[in-house]
Formats: C-alpha cells, structure tokens, sequence
C-alpha cells in the first residue's frame, strides 16, 4: 500500500467500469427528474434526453389533482409511520425478550417464529384466511401481518447479545424489571440496529404494492404505489380527463397534462421520500446487514 | 453462543429467588404471547387454507358444500395435456431465470474485488451510494424507468439511437418475448447489484493484512493477490449466499414478473408465482392453484433441507 499509486491500464479501466455502472444507476432517476420539470410537449415527443428544456413546476402544482393521488398519499403515509412504528417497537421488545434464557420455553418460541421465514401457505390460502379475518379492504391489512418480522427480531437479538450483560444485571440489582430495563437500557443502546430495522421496515411500508393487489378493492385504501402502476397504464385516459377539467382559459398549452407528464411526475412523487431519508439512513445499512449475515 | 447464554441464566437468577424466578419465566412469555399470536394467525393460520386443493372450491360456495376432489388437482397438472404444458412452460420460465441469476450471482463479489481496488474513499463511497439506491425502490418504479427509457413510443432508447441515425425503426423492446429472461435478470442486476457487493465489501475488509504483506513479500502482484488472497478470504460468505439461492430457487418472486408481464411476453414471464396469481385471482381456479402451491411449499422446504446438509457437510455449520 506504500506505493505511490499510478494510473496504469487497469486503474484506469476500473475507475471507467465504476463510473459507467453508477451512471447507469442514477440516469433513470435523472431522466424522471428532468422529464417532470421540462415542457411538457418536447418531453411526450421524447426530445428531453439528457437536460432539461423550457423548465416548469406545473406538473407538480397540478399532480395533486389526479383522481385518488391525495388519497392514495396519505394511506402510504400512513401505512408507513404506523407500520413502520408497530414493526421496530416489537422486534426490539422481542428481540430483548428473547434474549432471556429464563422464558419458558424460549428455545420453542424462537424458532415457531424464525420458521415461519421459510414457509408460506401461497396465495389463495393467504387471500381466503384474510378474507374470513375481515382484513380484505381493510386498512389493518397493510399493518397487522408486518408486525412480528422473523428477520428483524434476529438482528435485535443478535445485536442485544453482543451489548455487555453488566448493563442490565446492575438495573436488575437495583430493582428494574423487564419493562425498566427495555425502555431505559436496551432501547438506547440498540439505536444503531434499530435505525437500520426502521429504514428497511419503512422502505418495505412504502414499496409495498402486491398486498394492495391481492387484498384492496375499494379505492379509498389504494396505495401510493399501487395508484402509480394503474396510471403507468391508464395515463391516457387520465390526461384527457384532466385536461377536460383544468379549464383551459389559464394553462399554458405546451405544459398541458400529457400521459408521460403523469408517468413521470407521479413516479417522482413516489420515489422522492425514498431520495430524501436514504442518504440519513446509508451509513446504518452496512453495520445491519453484516448483523445479519453473522448468523441467519 | 449457548455458553454465554447459560451463564446469563445463572447471572441472572442468583440476585432474584427460586420463587421469583418462576414468576419471571412465565411473565416473559405472556409478554411475547400476543405476537406470538399474531405470528400463529398470518404465518400459520394459512396453511389450513391448503385443504381447498382438495376440493372444486368455488368462492362464494362453501367449503361443506364443495365437492372433494381428492388428488385430481395434483394429477392433473401431468394427466391433462393442456395443463401439462403450462406447468413445463412454467417451470421453464422459473428455472431459467433462476439460473441466470445464480450465474449472475457471482458479479457482486467481482463488484466488490475490484472496488476495493480503488484507493480514493470518497470514489468509492459514491460508487457504493448510487448504486445502492436502485436496490430501496418497488419494481413498479423500475417499470416506469423500463417505459419510459425503453418504449417504443418515444423512449429514451429509441430516440437517441433514432436521432443518431443507428436504427430507422424504433425497437419495441418492453413488447417482446425474444430476450424476456435476460432482460430481466438484468433488471435483477441492475436493482440489486451494488446492495450485494456490501456484504462482500465488508468481508474484504475483514482479510487479515498481514495475509496481502506476506504475499508480497512472495513477489505476488495486483492479481495474485485477489486471486490467492481476497478470493479465499470471501468464499466463505459467497457459499452461504449461493446456498440461500439454491433454496430460494423456486421461489423467484412476483411483483417483478407482474409488472412486466404483457400479452406478448406473457409465455416467456411467467415464473411459478405468477402462475399461481393468474390462476388463482385471474381465472378463479382457487382449488388448481392452491395445489400448485402446496406442491411450490413442499419442494421449497426439500430445497431448503438440501441447501442446509449441504451447508452442514461442507462448513460444519447450518444455514438456518
């Protein structure tokens, strides 16, 4: 390593390899970008390719007034805090109450819980116990089956095992009980791992699209994500309408609604809160996943 | 791990009393009872539902009143013609597509060798922070991306290629059925790639130095010293992973394959699960696709078993 460092052939082709993949990782989400903000007509005749042309914000003044997409935000939003909250607050109690080898039968209970990442009863015995549950169209449908994860009560478990025991034993000596001891001792100290059970349980939360599908009939409950895939095909349809009911007395007729202006900008819209926390959260993934990867 | 454990037992029952101690053992279990409750009803309470694939279950019908069938379902995925060959064509898709990705799992890790190559940190975390992203958003997203780089009707693709007069005709790509299993691997590429290499990035990181100075004191250059040292080094982690994928092999997900699907690639798409979904929601045949599922389960859980004495044979230690 002591070497001063050259830029031989091959540094060179592996920095040219990096920087070719990343910018084939990032270019999509360029290209939404510039397509949502540059004039409309160029960008349906596919003339915005690589910056932005005539730029303007009224396709995200006007986004909020699809049909279902104010709605469809706040059941994602929703979903995701109440879920997400629910989700890391039992997989650290869990996970801490897994740790103690005085539970009856804890070895039993550990493993009915870590089995159940390894089978699945497959789609239509799913779909008919959630029907006879009263959870189809049900909003409890996108927060209940989340609640107990097998994967994330491993990594708190893990992760509270490698903490020194002394902690807790001289609470216990002082006379803290189990529900002391988890809210004033274990919580701080497994805020790294629970940052990065949040964020993957959030992301989870927000992208989740089949549970919708399969489950959610009624419109009022459609997800975010769910509402992006129908107007991914429906966005003709939709232009038409919202043209028809945006008077065209005072909008501008080159950024009129086309259906790739509703394409991009509400795929923007989804995967925005996604680009907003994901750089806060980045440094806590590497420390989560080799947690996990020490033993599954 | 159950020498430690056993000795935080006896920590923790000298200061309370025998007495205590039992009330203890059974408070901890009520305080896990309720999730454990729910963990019986959505992970267990399901799999009553595999008693359908022995009836012709109509929905609206009840269960009573459904006419058993006994195995039909299950023989008649070889006995009829037709069915017969949906489920090879079925497992054709699956099978293939899983194979491209087991092959495609070993670009992670010359992902990782060769970033770890790279001396400037800052490079490197920016590399390794872009090509996370694609990894935290759905697949209904990437199929946006997909159409609007890709579509026919004035996509990215197209129309760069079209404005530099490389093709006259735009290339209907999204629409085809002649490259399906190979785009989509490099969808599964593309999403999950750099999120991959983080394991084996952190496993590099983890080689012994003094391993990489004794082999340069041998006279090792650049690739000698990937190929003897930092290769070996991360064997171990890309044997596990590569036996999670051979149990998971059946099992190649759905919400990708659905996205996508569309009637032209339809034949070449569907893998197992969205057979299950077309059959089952689509066409109502909640008995035929139940058992295609219960068969799914059963070979999944044999996969598993496989991929663990395998684990258990080679590396003494099991995967799950």
């Amino acid at each position: 390593m002591g070497k001063r460092e050259r830029l031989n052939a091959f540094q060179l082709f592996n920095y040219g390899w990096f920087v070719l993949f990343t910018l084939i990782c990032v270019f999509p989400f360029y290209y939404l970008f510039i397509n949502t903000i540059s004039n409309n007509d160029l960008s349906s005749r596919g003339l915005v390719l690589f910056y932005p042309l005539d730029i303007h914000l009224t396709n995200y003044a006007n986004v909020f007034k699809l049909p279902g997409l104010g709605l469809a935000a706040v059941v994602s939003l929703s979903r995701t805090v109440i879920g997400t909250a629910l989700t890391v607050f039992s997989s650290a109690f869990l996970g801490y109450l897994f740790t103690k080898n005085e539970m009856w039968g804890r070895k039993f209970w550990y493993r009915f819980l870590i089995i159940t990442m390894y089978f699945n009863a497959g789609l239509i015995p799913w779909y008919l116990t959630m029907l006879n549950l009263g959870l189809v169209n049900n909003f409890l449908v996108y927060i209940l089956p989340a609640i107990v994860s097998p994967f994330f009560i491993i990594l708190v478990k893990t992760f509270i095992e490698s903490t020194p025991a002394a902690l807790q034993e001289s609470a216990q000596i002082d006379g803290a009980g189990y529900w002391v001891i988890f809210t004033k001792i274990i919580l701080p100290l497994s805020m790294p791992i629970l940052a990065t059970i949040s964020i993957f349980a959030a992301v989870g939360q927000w992208n989740s699209f089949t549970d919708t599908l399969f489950l959610v009939t009624n419109q009022k409950l459609f997800s975010l994500q769910f509402i992006l895939y129908r107007y991914m095909n429906e966005a003709t349809s939709l232009a038409q309408l919202m043209r028809q009911t945006s008077g065209a007395v005072n909008i501008d007729l080159t950024n009129m609604a086309t259906p790739t202006s509703i394409r991009t900008t509400v795929s923007m819209v989804v995967v925005t809160p996604i680009l907003l926390v994901y750089p806060f959260f980045q440094r806590f993934f590497v420390k989560g996943i080799m947690i996990g990867a020490v033993k599954g | 791990m159950n020498n430690i454990a056993t000795k935080q037992t006896t920590r923790h029952r000298a200061p309370l009393g025998q007495a205590s101690w039992l009330k203890s053992k059974y408070r901890l279990f009520l305080m896990a009872a309720p999730f454990l409750a729910l963990a019986f009803v959505f992970s267990y309470l399901p799999l009553y539902g595999w008693i359908y694939s022995f009836f012709d279950y109509r929905p609206g019908i009840p269960l009573k009143d459904s006419e058993f069938m006994g195995f039909y379902w299950f023989t008649s995925m070889f006995s009829n013609a037709v069915r017969r060959q949906e489920i090879i064509r079925v497992l054709t898709n699956t099978f293939a597509m899983s194979g491209l990705s087991l092959l495609s799992s070993v670009l992670p890790v010359a992902f990782a060798i060769f970033l770890t190559e790279i001396r400037s940190t800052f490079f490197k975390r920016i590399v390794q922070t872009l090509t996370t992203l694609p990894n935290f958003i759905s697949w209904v997203l990437v199929y946006s991306f997909a159409f609007m780089l890709f579509s026919v009707d004035n996509g990215f693709l197209n129309n760069l290629l079209m404005g530099l007069g490389w093709i006259d005709r735009p290339l209907n790509i999204l629409a085809s059925d002649s490259n399906t299993w190979l785009a989509m691997t490099l969808w599964g590429i593309w999403k999950t790639l750099g999120w991959s290499a983080i394991m084996y990035i952190a496993a590099i990181a983890g080689i012994d130095q003094e391993l990489y100075e004794a082999a340069r004191v041998d006279g090792a250059g650049r690739f000698r010293l990937m190929w003897h040292v930092t290769v070996p080094g991360i064997m171990p982690t890309f044997f596990v992973l590569l036996l999670l994928s051979i149990a998971n092999f059946i099992n190649n997900g759905f919400e990708q394959f659905y996205v996508f699907q569309n009637a032209i690639n339809l034949a070449r798409i569907e893998v197992l699960d969205l057979y299950v979904y077309n059959i089952g929601m689509m066409n109502s045949n909640f008995s035929f696709s139940t058992a295609v599922s219960l068969l799914k389960s059963i070979v999944s859980i044999v996969l598993l078993f496989v991929a663990n004495s395998l684990s258990r044979l080679f590396r003494g230690e099991s995967i799950i």
